[in-house]
């Protein structure tokens, strides 16, 4: 499968999870920030992947689990740099450039891009 | 106290598939109110969407939870998708027929078909009016750091006997 037919495929399904227009699902576009996903969502839009791909997604493998609640990583609302590389350590797929030298955590729901969502989806397929 | 929106369970096929009926009454207070006469119109008594919705998730949320053998808290996340073509009116049967399209350790996504059967046209069968795509979350597993009440407050006396009277043995 070539990266465009993964967009496409990305894109049918935020389309259908996050009722947006087909037009709003760019490379670019975070799915908080640009395209108004809620963290029930990132469920929906979980098990929507594994059912159009025919992967499965572990606990945690997409989207961080258990990083924001923990003080190691996260002090007085910003990443620590043991949380800044231990997110980078367990998202590959996210691009993180769109974290600045604050480290905001409000920023971290913007390195979801649609384009981590199918560099995700390539790597999962690779590894099949 | 929790209002039933089904009456009775007619079919399980643990962690595939459930069916469930609800019989729509004129003895039903709502009705009376949805919709009651006005100046211009006399009175329209239809089952409201949202409470088709209910019944449809309480029946998927059942199959959900005895997947995970009542142990999770199962909560109706979200309504990914719902479609109706038909009013429901007093003396029709609903059977929702849920399947359980995803379960893991976080939640489960569930698609019910939703038929209904007019018992005022003898010799009819049940027709399709529409369908309901649900996501339920397992909320003990996804709200990091909120504590709930250890008790399951979800599956409560009013399920297990909805699950007695249809013959479902459920150990919670």
């Amino acid at each position: 499968m070539t990266r465009d037919e993964i967009f496409e495929k990305v894109r049918d399904i935020l389309v259908d999870a996050l009722a947006v227009d087909e037009d709003e699902v760019t490379n670019e576009a975070s799915l908080t920030g640009d395209l108004g996903a809620e963290s029930i969502d990132f469920l929906d839009i979980k098990f929507k992947l594994e059912q159009s791909f025919g992967f499965k997604v572990a606990d945690g493998e997409l989207f961080p689990d258990n990083v924001m609640q923990n003080d190691e990583y996260v002090q007085d609302g910003k990443l620590t740099d043991k949380g800044f590389e231990e997110l980078k350590d367990r998202l590959p797929h996210a691009d993180f450039s769109k974290i600045d030298s604050s480290r905001s955590i409000e920023q971290v729901s913007e390195v979801f891009t649609v384009e981590a969502l199918v560099t995700f989806c390539e790597n999962k397929l690779q590894a099949a | 106290m929790r209002w039933m929106w089904i009456d009775r369970i007619v079919e399980l096929a643990p962690r595939e598939r459930m069916v469930a009926i609800k019989n729509v009454s004129l003895a039903e207070e709502h009705l009376h109110d949805h919709f009651e006469a006005s100046s211009c119109r006399p009175a329209h008594p239809v089952m409201p969407g949202p409470l088709i919705i209910e019944g449809v998730a309480q029946t998927a949320g059942i199959l959900v939870g005895h997947a995970g053998g009542f142990k999770e808290k199962v909560i109706l996340a979200k309504v990914s998708k719902a479609e109706l073509s038909a009013d429901a009116v007093p003396g029709t049967t609903l059977r929702y027929t849920a399947t359980l399209d995803r379960f893991d350790e976080r939640g489960a996504q569930t698609t019910t078909i939703i038929e209904l059967l007019d018992h005022g046209q003898p010799g009819s069968a049940y027709r399709e009016i529409g369908q309901a795509e649900l996501v339920f979350s397992h909320i003990d597993q996804n709200m990091a750091g909120t504590e709930f009440p250890e008790e399951n407050f979800v599956f409560t006396e009013q399920f297990r006997t909805l699950l007695t009277t249809s013959g479902i043995e459920a150990d919670f």
